[in-house]
Order: C-alpha cells, then sequence, then structure tokens
C-alpha cells in the first residue's frame, strides 16, 4: 500500500497524512503488537518503523526521517554496555516513552473532541450557515507530454542570464503601440506572439502588454482568450470601423 | 410566560449565534441578573415539553435555540440545513492541545505533535475554532493560540470547563517509571 500522490477525482493533491504524524505511526505499530509501552523494545519498534514508512512511501517526509534517525540512535544506546548496579545510568529510552504518553493523551482528547463534534451536528442553530467548503484545487487535467512539451517551450524561452551589467531600459509603449496599430491596419486578427515575436525580454513584453491594454480601453481592439492559458487573439474592433 | 420571558425567546429567535448573559440583560437592563436567570429558567423548562420541535440549550457562555436530535437525520438528508464540515484527525490533535495548554505556541503544538503544524493552526484561525491570544516572553516572541467561543459552540459546550479533565483519561500522563538497571 503506497500513500496517493494524485486524487483523481479532488484536483491536484498531494496526500501524505495516512497518518498524522510519525508518533501516530508509533502508536499504531506498537498497539498492533502490543507491546508495553514503557518497556519499549527499541530495536524491533526501530525495524518495524523502518519498513512501515518505507512501505507506505513516508520516506521521504522529513518528521518521518527524524524519527526513524531518533529509534536507530536509541537503538545504538540501548546496545552500549552498562556497569551493573549504575545508579546514574538513564534510560535513553525516557524521553521518546514520555512523548509516546503524553501523544496517547492528545488521542484520546481527539476522540472525545470528535464525539462531542458529533453530537453537537446532530442539532441546528438559527440560520444554520455552515463554513463555506475550501475552494476545491483547480483540476488538473493535462497529459504528460503537452506538459513537457510546455515546459520545453518555457525553457527554450529563457534568455541566458546577464550578470552584473545593468542598464536602465525604459518602457517603449508608443513604439508597441505603433507596431500593434500597423499590425491592426494590415490584419483583421491577429496574436500575441505577431506583437512581440518569439524571444521577447520583459521590458518588451510589458510595453506590448500596457500597448495592448491602452489601445483596447480606447475602443480600437478587443482581446479575447478561448480560455486559461489559451493564445490572446487580438482583433481590429469592428463597431470602430462601422461608425 | 412573563413579558420578560417572551422578550428573550423573541430575541433567541431572532439570533443565528449563541447570546451571552451580558447579551441577554442589554435587552431589558431595568431587568436585573437575577430576573433573566429565571426568565431563561423559565423558558427553557417551557421548551423542554414535549410541544417543541426546538429546545433552549446552554453553549458557549451563552444560550442558543437548537433543533431536537430526533429530527437531525430529516433536516440533513433534506438538504433544509447543512451539518458543518468535520474536523480531519491533524486539526483536532493540534485543537486538542490549544485547548489543554492555552495560551500555547506553535512550537509547543508541533513538539507533541511531532509534525508541522503551521498550515493546520492556520485553518483552525480562519475556522475561527483559536486565535491569537497573546505574545510569549521567548525568542523572537512567538504568537500563542487560545480557544474561541467558537470552538465551544462547535462542541456544544458551555465552557471549557466541560472539558474531559486529564485525570479521568485512561492515559494518564505520568514520567516513566525509573528503569532497574539490569
Amino acid at each position: 500500500m503506497t500513500a496517493s500522490l494524485v486524487q483523481p477525482e479532488a484536483g491536484f493533491v498531494v496526500e501524505l497524512e495516512q497518518f498524522s504524524g510519525p508518533l501516530d505511526l508509533l502508536l499504531h505499530l506498537i498497539r498492533e503488537d502490543e507491546l508495553d509501552i514503557t518497556d519499549l523494545p527499541i530495536a524491533k519498534v526501530a525495524d518495524q518503523f523502518l519498513a512501515a514508512i518505507g512501505e507506505l512511501g513516508l520516506n521521504q517526509a522529513a518528521d518521518y526521517l527524524e524519527m526513524a534517525a531518533r529509534l536507530l540512535r536509541l537503538k545504538a544506546q540501548m546496545l552500549l554496555p552498562r556497569r551493573l548496579g549504575d545508579d546514574e545510568w538513564e534510560d535513553p529510552r525516557a524521553e521518546l516513552v514520555r512523548r509516546l504518553l503524553e501523544y496517547q493523551q492528545i488521542r484520546e482528547l481527539v476522540e472525545w473532541l470528535a464525539g462531542a463534534a458529533a453530537r453537537r451536528a446532530e442539532q441546528f442553530g438559527r440560520g444554520c450557515v455552515p463554513e463555506p467548503d475550501p475552494m476545491p484545487p483547480a483540476r488538473l487535467v493535462i497529459d504528460l507530454n503537452d506538459l513537457l512539451g510546455a515546459a520545453e517551450r518555457v525553457i527554450a524561452l529563457i534568455p541566458e542570464p546577464v550578470l552584473h551589467r545593468v542598464v536602465p531600459r525604459p518602457l517603449d509603449v508608443e513604439g508597441a503601440t505603433a507596431r500593434i496599430q500597423e499590425l491592426l491596419a494590415a490584419r483583421h486578427e491577429f496574436g500575441w506572439l505577431d506583437i512581440v515575436g518569439e524571444r521577447a525580454g520583459i521590458v518588451e513584453l510589458l510595453s506590448a502588454f500596457i500597448a495592448l491594454l491602452e489601445l483596447a480601453r480606447r475602443g480600437a481592439l478587443n482581446v479575447r482568450q478561448h480560455e486559461a492559458f489559451a493564445p490572446i487573439v487580438i482583433r481590429r474592433e469592428s463597431s470602430r470601423e462601422a461608425a | 410566560m412573563n413579558p420578560l420571558a417572551k422578550l428573550l425567546e423573541a430575541a433567541l429567535f431572532a439570533a443565528s449565534r449563541p447570546l451571552t448573559l451580558e447579551d441577554l440583560a442589554s435587552l431589558e437592563p431595568a431587568a436585573g441578573e437575577a430576573a433573566i436567570r429565571a426568565a431563561l429558567a423559565d423558558l427553557e423548562q417551557a421548551f423542554a415539553t414535549d410541544e417543541h420541535g426546538v429546545e433552549l440549550v446552554q453553549i458557549a457562555e451563552g444560550w442558543q435555540f437548537l433543533t431536537r436530535r430526533e429530527y437531525a437525520e430529516a433536516i440533513g438528508r433534506t438538504g433544509i440545513a447543512q451539518r458543518t464540515r468535520r474536523l480531519s484527525p491533524a486539526a483536532l490533535e493540534a485543537l486538542a492541545i490549544v485547548a489543554y495548554r492555552q495560551p500555547v505556541g506553535r512550537l509547543e503544538i508541533e513538539e507533541i505533535r511531532g509534525v508541522d503544524s503551521g498550515a493546520v493552526l492556520d485553518k483552525l484561525v480562519e475556522r475561527g475554532l483559536v486565535e491569537v491570544v497573546t505574545r510569549g516572553d521567548g525568542l523572537g516572541r512567538p504568537l500563542l493560540y487560545g480557544t474561541t467561543p467558537g470552538f465551544l459552540e462547535i462542541l456544544g459546550l458551555k465552557d471549557l470547563g466541560e472539558l474531559p479533565r486529564l485525570e479521568e483519561l485512561s492515559v494518564a500522563l505520568r514520567p516513566p517509571a525509573p528503569a532497574e538497571p539490569e
């Protein structure tokens, strides 16, 4: 069983929370084997924990890895010889046991709270307005090849970085306006890339965008986008022609 | 029922949240707290009979009319009113820690849960169940969180005193027995 990375119906959701944390998983393992929490067989628990996070695909999650490292260290510490009758000896497991007991108590409170919330949910108040559901993440429906293609196009557009040269480059809105007007005169309809070309820098892009918005505001053209991320289509405003 | 009880009934009907004694007393400042309490008791009694589908409930340090439990299924099924969203186990863990340790900072919550809790805490704040109540003295004066009236409301509690006492839990938090050296 692996933690699912993408839930097909819920959009793009990364789901690691099969257990609510490494302590939850640890407690689960301890209960499953009915181990004595105050006298944990650390070696056994450490091995099971490592196996479990591998199986659940959690071995990339920092919190789980940290717990795994802690368990391995305890396992090593338990192997160290200690002198007979050494009163100074402190059980290296004490801290972990304390945390587990504390966490177990929280889990018990969680059950109580969940029960109270469920009982409360059986009664409705006046004008009961439930909190809105969280916005579902947008569904990501994409073909792997499209994604790779898009990534390649973006990467190809990244200009070589120029370091240690700061040149003031004022926006050239007028130039861009003139360019768009030329296109408007020549063609009834054209695309964004016709204005800026394939390899425009940020200054050219901004200039063209501002010019485009300004012309649209003046009613010289209208701008359409069929759907999010689709190519932008610019059209000569026909009503203006008629006028 | 006396006129004061009927006034309270009207106000409680109009409100979409629990009304505190203070809220209710402000309706009739001349009445005095004892009279308000007596009127509330009358009202509670009047709605506790078989004659009504709603009852007067003490909740979130106030009073509110709620539908009787036996009608939950029908009301929920028809979508006439919707149940509140359930809290995730992670959210309940953080909520339990805040409820028992308040005021408490994010770090302490994460230490107990053994897992990053920033996002979960933000969600609880967003839902109005916990809020920043003060700042700690530690490094960077961390934000400390406490529960809100909304917390009591969603759990149907009168006040925090209704939470189970830690001694009542089957797992008492106690220091582990000192290990016997072998």
